[in-house]
Formats: structure tokens, sequence, C-alpha cells
């Protein structure tokens, strides 16, 4: 256990301790309890930020449980910490943010203790170096991320929102689970590191398609990529901080960070590359057709979310080519993933300060729905400025940091095609058309969610609060959130060294240093021109977009994912339902057909099966007395069966039980006979007893209906007990061990009665829970008669009965 | 010598059985019943008598004397719930 450990641990242990901060201390609003976590963790991975990757404490294991393979290790290079400073740096902002945004009436200690329980996890996610570990933390941000959502949860749309998130990234994460065990098997170990120096061996594991194809499952859905998007635009129910800080700059990320941590492994394969980059654009560019529709502000950057994500995503697709290569012509690819670690970075800068400057329009204007907004510009002069910042980063404006990244992105795309391998060198040339759809889209969609808010009318009457600037604190966060924005816009290189160079290294240590040096101007390049022509393209749809919104109605309703999902949910209900009425009848003769029927089943296969034999020659002489008492057991059991009236079968099944006894005397069991006849006595008045107490309205004497299908299970049941006797008759093995007993019955237990001794001497543990059988069946009848519910009619109320 | 008369006996017992068995199904009344299932009983004390003689064992006398008395009880409480409609009256006031 080491520092880093107790960083990461840190928020949990806050997490038991907030409640009961917010149990004594109700004067103070518990964010400024909150508030010192995040920062101190933060300042800690700050300090690492410019130790290179070799002097950092590479691992740290922590012993959890060693025999399973399942130890705590952490392992900090440049990917984790970029992560681990974006949870802890953001998480620090949001945490200031809502301290304005939740006022005290609300359950602040349910907030912040999921909020730091997410933390946690998320810490933990992107610091593990053991597959367990990252997948224990991976299902805790889903369950913190699923509390969250939930936050108001009187409404029932945060339920439903929440329901559904959780189903599908949980769905993902066993999909992950499944995948790292494929993993663990194809490298024959638990930590990501030695897996990704084993990678050779693992690329020619069968094991290896099935570990690539459950991860980028498991990634997918957290990531919420095509077609596993449709859970983040129901996640937006959340309180606007949680969707700042879950839905846009961290746990959604935890996906393209699961990708790019097992880049190195997977890169050889061009499904990966394929998959990883198909599905990416295909986000892309799907999600920002559709954010262009959304009326809810939050609905937009949902959208936006899931675009800029699947940007990323295939950003990262295109930088795995770069395994094939080496020297410059990788460097072309790596230059890819560079992109995508700068829009990594930019999209948590950026789109956690619309997400903010949206909660502060709902916070104090009172909606969200951009019907009502408008004019805002006067009134809301800071916030207006930060939003036109950010949302211009995120068009791709310059002089803003989304501008360096796009470019960079759209470089991306443009040189994909000069890779030769996976066919990408034809079919490469359609992806910087996708690209430059959906960065077409991604401006109409970032300029219309500017001017809805703040320029055109005012419209007081619809707005429900009368509006003006949002509080000091509240404008704080969001205010570093846009200075980032526009230094890393002005001073890209900044993090060129620090922050970019070491994670590359760690997506791609395969190749070359990278030589990361980002500039505004690299000459008329096909970048440069796409950037202009989606200015120019993207401008001319903002101004037209009345013209042509009929487009959306375009789509019917039955076409989306959402109809689906929904439908699979009434469906597997539906059917889940369907199917256990079906067999469930609440008759127990049905349950008995499955069982004898089973049994059948498996006794004939066994049979068919396996060569048996069955052996006669160690069978005795018959005598005539034995045939003909099986004669007799043989009418009375066919008058059991075919008896008219209840009280024949009765006495027919006591001459039964009196043939046994006799059997028993004939074989030479004195005890057993005596027992026999007793207790055949006993129970034959017993039925008597039942026989004269059965209610009279069923008193007439009915015969039972045939059926053939139970004379056919019975019939096949008896041949099959049957030939199990005769089977198991012809082949003993072994000699009996009774010889023992008669050797030893007197000399060891002094009796000379066997049966006896047997039951209480050598085997009187038998006797004993015997015995206690009976005690507890005495005791069950004797409840069963004196405790009835004396308040209904004096007992005489018989239980329900199934129709 | 023995054994022959033995066997002879058992056979003689065994079709006397048949015919009480005869008159268990047939008795048209429930005493008929009753009375021929009472012979029955004995019938079999003697069959199981006669075949220790055969095998020449005395452990099965015990069972001679269980069937009596169940023989015994069964006719007793039969005749009770012919005679009364119940075979244990409760005669107590039932506190419940």
């Amino acid at each position: 256990m080491s520092l880093m450990h107790i960083m990461i641990l840190l928020p949990l242990i806050f997490a038991i301790i907030i409640p009961i901060l917010y149990r004594f201390y109700k004067g103070i609003h518990l964010g400024w309890f909150v508030l010192p976590i995040p920062i101190i963790i933060f300042s800690y991975f700050m300090s690492y930020i410019n130790v290179p990757d070799s002097e950092k404490p590479f691992i740290v294991i922590w012993e959890f449980m060693p025999r399973l393979g399942m130890n705590f290790a952490v392992h900090l290079d440049g990917l984790s910490l970029l992560f681990a400073s974006l949870i802890t740096g953001i998480g620090a902002l949001v945490v200031l943010y809502s301290i304005t945004y939740l006022s005290k009436s609300e359950s602040l200690g349910n907030f912040y203790c999921y909020l730091l329980m997410f933390m946690g996890a998320m810490l933990g996610v992107v610091l593990s170096d053991n597959l367990l570990m990252l997948y224990l933390f991976w299902e805790l941000t889903s369950i913190s991320s699923f509390l969250l959502i939930a936050y108001w949860r009187h409404k029932q749309s945060s339920i439903y929102g929440a329901q559904k998130s959780l189903l599908i990234t949980v769905f993902g994460g066993l999909m992950l689970l499944g995948g790292f065990i494929c993993l663990s098997l194809a490298g024959n170990s638990w930590s990501i590191t030695s897996l990704i120096q084993n990678a050779d061996t693992i690329q020619s594991s069968p094991f290896f398609v099935f570990a690539m194809i459950l991860i980028i499952i498991g990634a997918m859905t957290k990531s919420a990529q095509f077609p596993f998007h449709i859970w983040l635009p129901d996640a937006m129910e959340a309180p606007t901080p949680v969707s700042a800080y879950l839905h846009s700059a961290t746990m959604v990320k935890a996906g393209i960070y699961l990708i790019a941590r097992t880049t190195p492994i997977f890169a050889i394969n061009g499904g990966f590359v394929w998959t990883v980059t198909a599905v990416g654009l295909v986000t892309l560019i799907w999600a920002s057709f559709n954010a262009v529709k959304q009326q809810d502000l939050k609905g937009i950057l949902a959208f936006s979310t899931v675009s800029q994500l699947g940007m990323i995503m295939s950003m990262l697709g295109i930088g795995a080519v770069s395994y094939h290569y080496s020297g410059e012509e990788s460097q072309l690819f790596i230059a890819s993933i560079i992109a995508a670690v700068f829009h990594l970075i930019n999209h948590a800068t950026f789109k956690g300060a619309l997400f903010m400057v949206t909660g502060t329009i709902d916070h104090e204007v009172g909606t969200r729905d951009i019907k009502k907004l408008g004019g805002l510009m006067t009134i809301m002069p800071i916030s207006c400025t930060f939003s036109i910042i950010t949302a211009l980063s995120m068009a791709g404006v310059p002089p803003f940091n989304g501008f360096l990244s796009k470019e960079l992105f759209l470089t991306a795309m443009f040189d994909a095609h000069h890779a030769d391998v996976f066919g990408l060198s034809t079919l490469g040339y359609l992806l910087p058309v996708v690209a430059l759809i959906g960065s077409i889209f991604t401006f109409v969609y970032s300029f219309k969610y500017v001017h809805e808010i703040f320029f055109g009318d005012y419209k007081p009457d619809a707005l429900p609060k009368k509006v003006h600037e949002a509080p000091l604190l509240m404008l704080l966060p969001t205010g570093i959130l846009t200075l980032l924005v526009v230094v890393f816009g002005l001073f890209p290189n900044i993090l060129s060294n620090t922050i970019i160079a070491p994670a590359v290294r760690a997506i791609a240590p395969f190749a070359d240093a990278p030589e990361v040096h980002i500039s505004y101007w690299h000459g008329i390049t096909p970048a440069l021109i796409g950037t202009i022509i989606v200015f120019i393209v993207g401008f001319i749809l903002f101004k037209t977009v009345q013209k042509w919104f009929s487009v959306y109605s375009i789509q019917p309703e039955y076409l989306t994912f959402n109809y689906y999902y929904d439908r699979g949910i009434q469906l597997s209900y539906f059917v889940s339902n369907k199917v256990t009425q079906s067999y469930m009848t609440g008759f127990i003769r049905t349950y008995l057909i499955y069982i004898f029927a089973f049994f059948i089943i498996m006794t004939a296969l066994t049979l068919f099966t396996h060569p048996v034999s069955i052996a006669f020659d160690n069978i005795s002489k018959i005598r005539p007395y034995e045939v003909i008492l099986m004669g007799l057991i043989l009418v009375s059991t066919f008058c059991i069966v075919l008896a008219k009236s209840r009280l024949f079968s009765i006495i027919m099944l006591a001459a039964v039980g009196y043939s046994v006894a006799l059997f028993f005397v004939f074989f030479g069991a004195p005890d057993l006979a005596l027992t026999q006849l007793s207790i055949e006595t006993i129970s034959t008045a017993l039925f008597l007893l039942c026989f004269y107490h059965l209610p009279k309205m069923n008193r007439h004497e009915e015969t039972r209906k045939f059926k053939l299908g139970n004379l056919l299970i019975s019939i096949c049941v008896g041949m099959a007990v049957i030939a199990i006797g005769l089977i198991a008759y012809g082949n003993r093995h072994f000699d009996s061990i009774s010889k023992y007993y008669v050797d030893n019955v007197y000399d060891l237990a002094a009796g000379k009665n066997m049966v006896n001794v047997i039951l209480v001497d050598f085997r009187g543990f038998d006797t004993l829970f015997e015995s206690a059988v009976l005690g507890i069946a005495g005791l069950g009848i004797y409840t069963l008669i004196k405790l009835r519910d004396k308040g209904k009619n004096g007992g005489e109320e018989h239980e329900e009965t199934i129709e | 010598m023995t054994s022959i008369f033995v066997i002879i006996a058992i056979i003689i017992v065994a079709l006397s059985m048949i015919g009480i068995l005869i008159r268990v199904i047939l008795g048209p009344t429930l005493a008929d019943r009753v009375i021929a299932l009472d012979a029955l009983g004995i019938t079999l004390m003697a069959m199981i008598a006669l075949f220790s003689v055969l095998t020449n064992t005395k452990y099965l006398f015990v069972i001679l004397l269980l069937i009596g008395i169940l023989a015994f009880l069964g006719t007793a409480a039969f005749a009770k719930f012919m005679d009364k409609g119940e075979i244990i009256e409760n005669d107590r006031n039932d506190t419940y």
C-alpha cells in the first residue's frame, strides 16, 4: 500500500464520512467539505507531470487477493496521468459548481456520497493495472452513475434514464469481464503491462478475437457509441453537475481509455482498426446529425458528447494503424493518436463548461427548452461570453482549442488512405468525407446552441423566473474551464510535452518517440481546405436551418434505437412471462410429468449410449409361494388402479402392504415384517380417516379419466426401473460387506439380532435422525391440527385452490 | 415326512383363505366383510405358523402374536364404528 493507493481510495473513504458530516454540520454547505478532496488528489498527480515515464512509480502493487491474481496494482503512465488529472481537476470544478447549483434543501449527503464514490471508482479504472481490479472499479462507476442519474428519484424520467443506462452499461460491463477473462487466458496474466509485453503470444491465441470483440463492446457501451448511445441522452435527467462531470468529461471516456489502453495488444488486427474507426465515424455523423434537432439544451449537449466521443474513437482507430509501420510513416498515424489525446482534453474542457452554462441558465431561467429561450445576451453577458467561446471551440473555430484538434482530426482522416493495410488505401478515401459531414453538423448545432439562447427575441412571458446573471461562485468554475479553452487554444504546446507526449507513448509503445508539436499553420493542406469547407457549408446550413429542418421528420418513430430498446424491454417482460406461464401451470401433475419424462429420457439415453449386459448367473431358485404372493400383489395393484371407488382402493392398498409383510416373512426378515404389519395397519386406518372426512360434495364416486399419455409415462417409468434393477443386479462387482456384521455382531456388539445391532450400534446415527423425523412429523401434525386461523369461522375455511 | 403334511396343511389353509377372500369382496353388508377380514387374519396366522414349521425357524412367532392383536383391534374398532359412527369418542368439552 502506497500513497498512490491512498489517493485512489481517498474519495471512497470520504464517501463514508460524508453522510456523518451531513448529519452533524447542517450550517455549512456540504460541498465545502468535499472540495479539498479532488484538489488534494489533483495536486498530487500534478507532481508527477514532469517526471519522465521511467522514474514514475511504474507499478505499485498492494496484494489484495493474490491467490486469484487480483492485486490492487497501480500503474501510472502518461495515459493514466492524463485521465487522473482530468477526473480530479474537473471533479474539483464540478464540486465547486454544485455548491451554488444545489441548494441546502436537497439531500446533499446522498449527492456527495455518490459523487465521491464515482470519483474514486473512476480513478481506480484509469490507474488499475490489474484487469479484475479494473473491472471492479468499472462496475462501481456504473452503479454510482446509476445512483447519480436517479438522484431526483421522484421523477419518473430519472428512474427511466437510470434504469436504461444501468442496463446498457452493465451489459457492456459483463461483456468486458468476458473479454478480460479471454485476454488473461490468452496472455496468462491479469496485469495489463505484462499483457502488453506479451502481445505477440496473445495475438496467436485462439482467445484473441473473442477478447477483442468483447472488450470493444464493453468500451462501446460505456462510451455511448453507436448503437449503444441511446442511454446518454436519457441520462440528462441527472443534476447538471453530474451531467457535466460524468456524461461529458469522465465516465463516457472510460471506454475511450479502455480502447487506448488495449491498443498495443489489439492494434495488429485489422478488425480492431476497422471496427473502432467505423463505429467512431458512424457515431460521429449520426449523433451530430441528431443533435441539431434537439429541443432541450442538455439534449443537444448529450448528442454532441456522443458525436465527439465517436470522433475520438475513430482517431484512435486510425492511430492503431501506426503499429504496422515504423519511422517516418508511423509518425503519420501517430499524429492521429496525438489528435485523439488532444481532443480528449479539449472536449473535457469545453463540454464541461457548456454543461455548466446550461445548468446556470436552467438555474436562473427555469427552463432548458430552446423554444422559450432567446435574447439573453444583455441579461447574462458573462455566461454568454463563456458559452460563445466554448461553443466556437466545439465547432472548431480558431483561435480556440477545438479548432486545433479538429484540424488534427481532419488531417488524420485525410492521411488514412496512405496506409496500404486493411483496405485503407481504397476505402480510406471515404473517411474524410464522413468526417467532413460530421464536422459540418457539429458546426451547425454549436451555432444553433448559442443562437437559440442568447440571440433572437427575449421572451420574458414564457420564462418561469425573472432572469438575472448567475452568482459569481457559479460562474467561477465555468470561467476556469473557459480560460483553459482559450489558453490551450493560444498556447497548445504547453500541453504537448507535458501531457500529450507521455500519453501517446503509453498508447503506442511500439512506435518511436512521437514528435508532438501543435501549430496553427501547416501551409495549404487538405485539412485546411476541409475546415474552410466546413465553415462555409456549416454557416449556410445554420442560416437555412428552418428550411431543411423537416428532414428530421423523415425518420419514422419505429426506426429509432430508442423504439427498439423500449420494445425490447417490453418484449423481454412479455416473452419471459409467456414462457413461464406456459410451463409453470401450477398443477402438480404437470410438474410430475416433467420429472418423470426427464427420468425416462435420461435412463433411455444412458441405456442406449452405453453397452449394458444383464447377467442371470447368480439368480436363486423361485419358490412356489413367492409366485402366489406375487400374483396376489399384482392383482391388488391392478385393483388399486382400476378401482371404481376410493374405499376399494384403500383396502387393496392395505392388501398390498400385508402381502409385502408376507414377503418379508418368506425372505426371513421378521423385524421388517413386524414393523410393516403394524405400520400398514396404522396407515390404512389413517387413509380410512381421510376417506371418511372427504367433503360431502365430492363424495359421489367418480372414476379416473383415462389418459394415454399418463399410461405411457407410467409404463415407461416402470420399465426403466425394472431395467435399472436388472442391470444393477447382474453387474455386481464387489462382495457385500455384510460378512463383517455377521462375524462381529456378538463379539463386538454383544447382540444376536443383527438387524437391531446394526440399527442401534453399527449405524446408530441413522436411527437417531429417523427418530427425529418421526418427532418432527408428530409435532407437525399437532400444529397443523391445533394452530389454525381462529379468526375465520373457527378454522373451517379451506385453503384456496388455484383454478 | 413332516414337511409333506405341512405343505398339505398350507394348501388347505390357502384354499380357505381364498374362500374367505371371496366373502370379503362379495359380502353384501359391512358386517360380513369385517367377520371375513377377522377370519383372514386368523388364517394368516396359521399360514405363518405352518411356514415357520416348514423352514424350521422360531423367529416368526412374534409376528403371529402381532397379527392376533391387530386382528382383534381392527375388528373391535370396526364394531365400534358400526355401533356409534366413530371410533374414538371425545367426550371432554373442547376448551379451544
